[in-house]
Formats: structure tokens, sequence, C-alpha cells
């Protein structure tokens, strides 16, 4: 097929960008999203112009480094990450508009890759639960019961992609941290740092410059690993029970 | 414990739902207490004398009512400041919008910006209009109630004002309600139904029972 | 005389000597090293400073745990977060001698399994150490809050995985290789919130510093702004995985890359069986020429699908109107008591073998079906989900076909590669100083690698085995005198990096990295993948010197090395695949037997297996670099076996 891309061009972080068109032809419906750009890429490197700047690793669906929001859907038309979205899911004649996450607390580096390192901030922040490594006891000497198991396998899902974020109307990382709070948090081996562990996250989150919840649902939506909204309601709730008992101390 | 709640996004957004829960409660009492208006200005007179003895002989004339006078000025301030000071982190958080626009994506943020904004206004008129008088079309009297009503609902502004304004509380209890479930972690996934019932019965019910009062002005039933 | 028979006119140096692996028991060396190994004085710690060179599970928990330790550690990553190492993407679940089934399991039969596994290529003493020290793992991995797959009664569930009898490995559903690197990655954030690590991502080593015969530090360029910078530390810990990428088309991620260990192999450090790589069975076959990377679906499916073919040649109806009788289950056929489970190379030759003989299925005949139909009856359709829900969606959502009614087409990848880097017990490379860690090192998996043996021996010697063997090097060679950026062999690295970019770009020529990136994959499967033969190696190494000629007359670079510049990358990796290759050819060639993922076809017995010689070559191939294109010197270590007596496999 044919299509029309209209991309995001930014030279680098203090450059102004704009989208520019470009035309692919000979599109084939089996090839992935990034696939199809590679395309365009070749093409743009052998007629010596800059090739477009896109994160892009596993194309397994699982690293998180793809992030392409695609005709204002974090992640395209389908539930899924960028790199297993497939040409299938678009028409012969298409114009698809392609943009990089868009928040304060993402800023972009070049055309379509942005700085997520926020999210690392806020793992720093407490997203782990302190196990030197060789002071580890025995793994069956606390069992955990299986739906404690299986909702914390839910939340650890997570792949630190941003598309919440890029989705989000108010740029808010909540469903991010409110995953590995959750993952953590349900988990006996978390529960010493249960409180401290919201806490720092969600000043950390707060620090970076995301903004809050206003519950519009936009994040779990776009999420490519269903992590649900119901997840960010966990994550206040741990919240007001930790502030209640840090006040207590 | 205090500054940890109001220096947080999340304790923030806890304020305005326990701020909200607590308006909503005073405005279900209020409702009811609207509706009393269809048994004639005697019942309704009596009703408004009543609010300024509760609690007597233990509570001094009208103490009650300006301790909850005090309390909802608390909940409003607080409410409101919540609101502007996360909608301000929210808008600095998104400075670039999207080229390609996707209508439906901030629908509930929309509605809640807009309505709450509206609802803040309509409260100044309000008690300018009804509690103070100084609004009021035609000469305001004070411990009649019945007649002031009927007064501000005789004049299309006022109806006008007072229905967009109940249909904006309608659209922000059916959000907010369910929001504040969320932000005081009170929300699950099997919760999730009831909840959304239960803001949904609450929008419509406090809507219709407070637009009640100017259509039976309009359509003569009250007069 | 042409190029090509002038590199495979290697020579044989002096055998090269595991010389820190001690005497004794097998199952008593690890404690016997550990004791004998010096150690660093905890309050001196922090004046030693440790660079980790990846943040996989190898290099997540090697830096992690040497944070904790107390040294400085330094650590790099490409990619934009620690969190995104290919590590992530292993499916199905990492082994343990835990025995929590009662099932027979043990250290030992661990140990056995891996070394028989990988077809009696590894080096006892190394197998052993990983097999005592899994346990272990599943400790710290479940104190981390890794979420492992749990039964009922809260305690850990496992399963069986590709080639083994026993149920050791532990998952957490399709996703195992994501939550262990979460977890070192949670471990590596907390060092780094405490100030113990310094982590720089998106930042790619480039080349090695060598002092005084000494690792000393690496140049490194900062992929956001082009900067090519220098770091100092005393000791390097290489943690940058495997070089599966060198045929193009791998289940590696795009920018996984054999530039740190290409170039410490330049700088001195020896190369050993570079030509071992594993070719995974069960991967979704390709579809065009846009291919860009393959994707692995788990080997846990065949535990219970059903691999078959037709039996006739060039039937193509659709599997679901093939009967059964003129089906052919030839894995259950050939391998009765095995059937779907033989380990990994034997199912991916056996794939290429009915696909050779015409009878693959799919485009262009490469594809074999992989059936759900029969664990759908047996279990039912929601159990079946349960356990590969998410597989099954990734196959629909890559190729558009329900794998609940159709069966899956499957044919074989590349993988993981066994070789790499040449080290000793301590995971000590050659040029002392230098540590190589996870799939960059050669050392566990023999010829072939065991199903769950990867995430096993990443996290083994991140976790347990480095932390305690690096201190010794570190206790011995104290006090290193400072480098600077001043001292000749930092200036020479820094210039030979340098002018490797600006010519990359100055070229200008009319073809792209992809382009002969893609060229050398293709000739590299063609010749050193799943059957090799010497005329197709002898082709290759002919050909490879060419690509390499045309690659720096034609490449075509946009843009400048002072910017976030993908394509120069891209270009630069292809530079060392281009070379790297060449190695994997002459190592290819020159072990003329077959053994596990190296299938000669000159060594096959008469029903087509791989047939090893064992008194020609029982010994890991160490190469020493001499120069671009010229031929490399072989030194040979023997491998003995006490414990593990050298049988032909057989899976039958």
């Amino acid at each position: 097929m044919k299509l029309t891309l209209r991309v995001w061009r930014q030279k680098n972080a203090d450059a102004d960008g704009a989208m520019s068109t470009y035309e692919v032809d000979d599109i084939s419906a089996d090839m992935s999203f990034l696939e199809m750009l590679d395309t365009l890429n070749e093409e743009l490197i052998l007629k010596g112009e800059d090739p477009v700047a896109f994160d892009h690793d596993c194309r397994e669906g699982i690293c998180g480094a793809c992030s392409l929001v695609i005709n204002g859907d974090a992640h395209g038309p389908e539930r899924t990450t960028t790199c297993q979205l497939h040409m299938r899911s678009f028409q012969d004649g298409d114009t698809i508009d392609v943009e990089p996450w868009r928040a304060s607390a993402f800023p972009v580096v070049k055309d379509l890759v942005v700085d997520r390192s926020a999210f690392d901030r806020i793992i720093q922040a407490g997203g782990y639960i302190s196990a030197p490594t060789g002071a580890a006891p025995e793994a069956h000497a606390t069992a955990v019961p299986k739906p404690d198991a299986d909702f914390a396998f839910e939340h650890a899902e997570c792949i630190g992609c941003g598309a919440c974020v890029a989705a989000c109307p108010n740029g808010a990382a909540m469903l991010f941290t409110s995953a590995k709070i959750n993952h953590l948090n349900v988990l006996p081996q978390g529960a010493p740092e249960r409180e401290t562990r919201v806490l720092d996250m969600v000043a950390q989150m707060d620090e970076e410059g995301f903004g809050g919840c206003t519950l519009a649902g936009e994040c779990a939506t776009a999420c490519p690993k269903g992590i649900p909204l119901v997840s960010i309601t966990g994550m206040n709730k741990e919240w007001l029970r930790a502030a209640r008992k840090s006040g207590r101390r | 414990m205090t500054r940890t709640v109001w220096d947080s996004s999340v304790g923030k957004k806890a304020v305005m739902a326990v701020s909200g829960l607590i308006m909503l409660m005073y405005l279900v009492v209020h409702m009811f207490g609207n509706l009393k208006i269809f048994f004639g200005s005697g019942d309704f007179n009596h009703y408004a004398h009543w609010l300024r003895t509760l609690g007597e002989p233990f509570l001094h004339y009208e103490w009650a009512l300006w301790i909850i006078r005090v309390v909802l000025v608390v909940a409003v301030v607080a409410h409101a400041t919540a609101a502007y000071q996360l909608s301000r982190r929210d808008i600095r958080a998104r400075p670039s919008k999207y080229v390609h626009k996707k209508p439906r994506s901030s629908y509930a943020t929309r509605t809640m910006r807009w309505g709450g904004i509206i609802l803040g206004l309509f409260i100044v008129w309000h008690i300018l209009d009804l509690t103070t008088g100084t609004a009021h079309p035609g000469g305001f009297q004070p411990g009649h109630p019945y007649q002031n009503v009927i007064d501000t609902f005789s004049t299309w502004y006022g109806d006008v004002i007072y229905i967009v304004a109940m249909l904006a509380l309608g659209l922000h209890i059916r959000h907010g309600f369910w929001s504040a479930a969320q932000t005081l972690g009170a929300g699950s996934r099997t919760r999730d139904r009831a909840l959304k019932t239960i803001a949904d019965v609450l929008a419509l019910v406090l809507t219709v029972g407070f637009i009640s009062v100017p259509v039976g002005v309009m359509t003569g039933l009250v007069s | 005389m042409t190029a090509a028979s002038e590199y495979a006119a290697y020579t044989t140096g002096a055998p090269v000597v595991d010389s820190k692996a001690p005497e004794g028991p097998v199952n008593e060396r690890w404690d016997t090293r550990r004791f004998e190994a010096k150690l660093v004085n905890p309050a001196n710690r922090r004046k030693h400073t440790v660079i980790v060179v990846g943040t996989g599970l190898a290099g997540g928990s090697a830096g992690a745990t040497l944070a904790e330790q107390g040294y400085h550690v330094v650590q790099f990553c490409y990619q934009d977060s620690p969190r995104r190492a290919h590590s992530i993407a292993a499916q199905g679940g990492i082994n343990a001698a835990k025995n929590y089934r009662n099932d027979g399991d043990s250290v030992h039969r661990l140990f056995y399994d891996t070394v028989k596994g990988g077809d009696f290529r590894a080096r006892e003493s190394n197998v052993h150490r990983l097999a005592q020290i899994s346990v272990e793992i599943i400790d710290q991995c479940v104190a981390q809050g890794v979420p492992f797959a749990r039964e009922y009664g809260g305690l850990l569930d496992t399963r069986s995985f590709g080639g083994v009898q026993v149920s050791r490995t532990f998952y957490a559903r399709g996703q195992t290789g994501q939550q262990l690197l979460l977890g070192a990655y949670q471990a590596l954030s907390r060092q780094i919130a405490a100030g113990n690590i310094e982590m720089h991502p998106r930042t790619e080593m480039l080349d090695l510093i060598v002092v005084e015969g000494r690792a000393r530090g690496i140049v490194a360029r900062d992929l956001i702004t082009g900067r090519i910078d220098t770091y100092y530390a005393d000791a390097v810990v290489l943690a940058s995985g495997g070089y599966g990428n060198v045929f193009y088309l791998s289940t590696n991620a795009m920018n996984s890359n054999a530039t740190a260990v290409w170039r410490a192999h330049r700088r001195g450090a020896y190369f050993a069986n570079p030509c071992f790589t594993q070719i995974h069975p069960t991967c979704i076959p390709r579809t065009g020429d846009h291919q860009s990377k393959l994707t692995l679906m788990s080997e846990s499916l065949r535990n219970d699908g059903r691999i078959w073919v037709p039996k006739a040649q060039g039937d193509t109806r659709p599997p679901n109107e093939i009967p059964e009788d003129e089906r052919d289950y030839y894995l259950e056929r050939i391998y009765p008591a095995f059937g779907n489970l033989v380990p990994r190379d034997i199912a991916s030759r056996a794939a290429k073998n009915v696909c050779d003989e015409g009878r693959g299925v799919g485009p262009g005949g490469q594809g074999v079906y992989l059936d759900f139909a029969d664990a759908i009856g047996r279990m039912g359709r929601a159990k079946v989900e349960e356990k590969y829900g998410n597989l099954f969606d990734m196959y629909a959502r890559i190729t558009a076909e329900d794998p609940y009614t159709v069966p899956m087409r499957i044919y074989p990848a590349v993988h993981y590669t066994m070789g790499g880097l040449w080290v000793d017990y301590d995971l000590q490379t050659t040029i002392p100083g230098l540590f190589a860690i996870g799939e960059a090192n050669f050392s566990d998996h023999g010829a072939n690698r065991l199903g769950a043996s990867a995430l096993m021996q990443g996290l083994a010697d991140g976790y347990f085995v480095l932390p305690s063997t690096i201190n010794d090097y570190l206790a011995r060679n104290p006090h290193h005198a400072e480098v600077t950026d001043e001292h000749p062999a930092v200036q020479e690295v820094l210039a030979e990096t340098e002018d490797r970019l600006r010519l990359l770009l100055a070229v200008d020529g009319d073809r792209t990295p992809d382009s002969f990136h893609r060229e050398l994959g293709e000739l590299m499967w063609e010749f050193c993948g799943m059957a090799r033969t010497e005329t197709g190696l002898r082709k290759a190494l002919e050909r490879i010197p060419q690509i390499r000629e045309e690659f720096w007359r034609r490449i075509k670079v946009p843009g400048t090395g002072e910017e976030f510049n993908q394509s120069l990358e891209k270009a630069n990796r292809v530079v060392d695949y281009l070379e790297l290759a060449e190695l994997m050819c002459l190592d290819a060639l020159h072990r003329s037997e077959s053994c596990g993922g190296h299938f000669r076809e000159e060594s096959q017995t008469p029903d087509g297996e791989a047939a090893r010689r064992d008194e020609e070559f029982s010994y890991a191939a160490a190469w020493e670099f001499t120069d671009s294109g010229a031929a490399p010197v072989l030194h040979k270590e023997d491998l003995v076996f006490e414990y593990v007596h050298p049988t032909q496999r057989s899976y039958a």
C-alpha cells in the first residue's frame, strides 16, 4: 500500500519541531509499523537526508523502548506496543500522523525520541525491595497466596514505556507508579518498606513534574499491558494508609 | 501529616475528595429541605426557622447554622484551592498538545474543571441572592425564604442560572463521587459498577430534586 | 593465494589453561575457590572503581551486588534505561535444582543435564558451580519480590522445559526474563539512589583501554550528544550479551551488538568457540524481505503443542483439512522417549530437514506446525489460555492467525550464542582486570544451551560468581597508578575510535548500514547456520572480506558524529560484525566435528545425528586476534571429564 506520513521532526531538545510529510510506497500489510519506518529511513539515508529517529529495541513488545503516538493514540490504534502494531491495521492511501510522547517530564531528545529517565528516578525513590544479595531466606520459607502472587504479577507486567503518561490529558505518571507500588506492596517480602515506598515514590513522581490524576482513564486504555485504572485506586489507598501511619510516628 | 497531605498530588486529591463528600452530604440535606417548598409557605418557612434553632438549648440561636456554614466554607475553599493548584500542575505537565487531536481524551477532566468554575460562580450568586439578599430581584425579606425563592424563580435569568448550575452539578457529582471513591482508595474491580450506579443515582436525584423547585415556580405549582 | 585462504591458515599457539579452578571433588571446588580468593577490606572497597558494561541479568545483578559490597560502580547501557536490556525478552523460565517436586532432581542432576545438553564441550567445574548456585538464585529473586508463578498452596510452581525429564523450571507466566530483569533493575536502582552506582544510560562502549597489560577503562560515546569520553576503573566487567545479531535476523533486540566483546578481543581477550550459536526451534517464521527481526515463542509451548508436517511433499491443503494419518509428527516418531521435548539443536535441525525435504508449510515452505488441538481437547481451552495466553496473543498479533483454531507455524531462528570471550573459573578474560559475564562469556553451555539456563547463568555470574572472584583480582592488585587521557595507550585508543567514526561519516557512499548487515546476515545464515559444510564455510570466508572492502567503499552515514545519530551507531556495529563473522566461520571450519548447535554435515551418524569427535575436538577453541582479516592464533583449552563421561547424546 501507499501511505502519507506526517512525522514530528525536531533536531534536538532545544530546537523547535514541526510535522514533515513523507510518502511511502510498497508497504506490505505484514510489516510492523516500525518496519514501515525502517523502509522510510532507508530511503532518507540514500537521499542523504536525516532519517527519523525513534526508540526501539526488542521489537517483541516487552522492552518498552518504542514510543510513538500514532494518529493521536499512544502506540496507535491497537492495544499493544508500537513494535507489535502491523500495517494491516491501516488502509491503502491513509495519512498517518506520528508524534513523540508529549509531557514536560518527558522532554524530546530528537524527532520521536523522548527522555524517560524520570521513570527510572521514580523507581530509584523506592520501587524495590531491599534484599542484598546473599541475605535471602529459603524461597519456600514464606508462602504467598496465589491471588496475591497473581495480583503482584499483573502489576509487575508494566514495561515502563510511558504510554500512560503520553495518553493522560494531565501528563500524569500515576498508572506507572501505582503498578510498581501494587506489585511490591501486596507481597509479604515488600511489607517492611510498604509505607516509605509509596510515600517516596509519589513524592518523586510529583517532583518530576508529572500531572495529577483526574481519573480520565486514558492511561489504562493506552496501556499495552492492560494495567487497570483501579491500580491507581490501590496506590491512593496505600498512600493514605502510609500518610496516616507516618503521622503517628 | 498535614504537610505530607497538602504537598502531595495524591494527598491534595484526597482533600478534594473529602471536602467534596462533605458538600455532597450537605446537598442531599439541602435538597430534601428544598422540597418542603411544595408543602406551602408555612412548612417551608418553619423549616428555615428550625435550621436556626437547631441544637437548642445546648447551642445558642443560629450556632448550628454557623457551624455548618464554617464547615462548608472550609470545604469549598479547600476544594477550590486544591482544584486550582492541581489543575495548574496538570496543565504545566502537558504544555504542548498533540498535533493530531483526539476529542474524547479529556471529557471527564474538562467537565470537572468547567463545571467546578460554574458551580463556584453559582454559589456566590446563590448566597448573594437568597442568603444576604444583596443580589435579590425585588425586595429581599429576611425570615421569609418562601417568598424570596418565588421572587428569584419568577425571573427568567434566575431560572436559567439555577438550572444550568444544577445540570453542571449533576455532571460534577457523577464523575466526582466515583472519582472521590477512587481517590480515597475505596474503589475496586468488583465494586466499580456499584460505585458508578450510586454516582449516577445521586447525580440524578440531586439534579431533579433541585430543578423541581424552579420548575414548580415556573409552572405555577408553587406560588 | 586469496584473502580467505590466508585467513584460514591460522596457527596454533600454546594451550590456554584455566589456572583458577581448584583441584579436588567437583562439588567442593567453588567453596575452595571462594576461600582461597583474597578479600578486599570493606573500608577499602569504595576506593575501587569497577566498570560494568550492560544492564541485563548479568550486568544488572553484578552492578547491584558490587555496589552493595561497597565498590564504586560505573555502569553503562546503550538503552535509555537499564530496565530495557534484552534479558527482558526471555520467556520460558529459569532452572534451579530445588527438587521441590521430589521428582529426583538434584544439583548433580542439573550439572549432569547441562554438561550432557552442552554436548560435552563445557567445563565441568563451571557447570557444577552453576548448578549449585541455581538454588540460591531462586531464594534471592523471591526475596526481591519477583512474582514467580505459584500453586494454590502459595508455594512456587515449576514446569519441565526443553530437554530434561524433571520439573525444575521456575517461571512467571511467559515473562520470566522480564520479571527477573526488573528484580535486578530494582536492586540496581536502589544502589543508584544510594549513590553507589554512577549510571550512564544511552552510552555505548566503543573500545577498551588497556594500560600495561591490564584493563583500566573504556571509551564510550554518549548517544545523545555524540561526545566520546574515557572512563577509568580498577577492573572492567563486560556484560554486553551475545552476538546473535551477526545473522541480521535473530531473536536478539535490534540494538544488541558485539562491539564491546569484539573490541575487547581486538585488545587481547581470547574469543572462545565463536561458532557455537543456538538456533531456537520455535520462532515465528519470517513474512518477507522487510523482516527486521524474528520473534521467539517460548519453547514451553513444546510441553503441550505437537509438532508436525504433512507426510506428502508440497501438500498445500490447510492444516485442518489434513487427516491425522497424513500427518508426520516427526519428533515423536524419531525420538519416542523425548518426543517434542528434545533439546533445541535437535528440534531445529529436524525442522530444517523436513523443510529441506519439501514438506515445510506456510510461505516459502519455511515452517512446521505446532498444534494445540490435542492440548485444548485434553485440558480445555481455558487451561491452555491460562498457561500460554500471552504467547498465543503475541502470535495472533504478528501473524493475524488464531492459534486456538489454526496450528501455529514455527521455524528455527538464531537465538543465543554459547561462544564468547574466553574466561577462567573466576570469569576473568585473558586480559587481567577484564571480566566477562552472562552471554558475553563462553563458559557454561558448551556447544548447546538447555532451555531456561541462560537466565540461570546470567544471574549466577552477576549475583554470586563475579562478586566473589573479582575481590581476588582487586585484592591482589590494590594500587594502580592513575590513568589519564594523556597516557599514550589512551591517546591511541581514542584516536582509533574517533578515526573510525570519522571515516564512517566521510565515505558518503551509496549503501545503507542495514543493507550491509542484511547481506552479511544472509550469508551467515546460509553457510554458518543450522548446517555447515567445509565448502560453504570456505565460500563465506572468501565473501566476508569482499563485503568488508565494499562496506568501507560504499557505506553512507548521514549527519554528524556530534549528535544523536542512529545510523552512525548502526554502521559502527556492522564494522565489528564484519570481522566477528569471519572468526565464526573460521571456528566452524576448523571444528570439523558436529557437536550441539554446531552441525557439520561431514560429521554425522548413519541416522543423521550429530557425530562428535572427542579425540580430536574435546577442547574449547580460544582465538587470539592478530590483525583485521589476518589469521588468528588458536589456543586450545583441553576439556577433562571426570564426572560426566562423554557419550554420544541420544534422545531417541
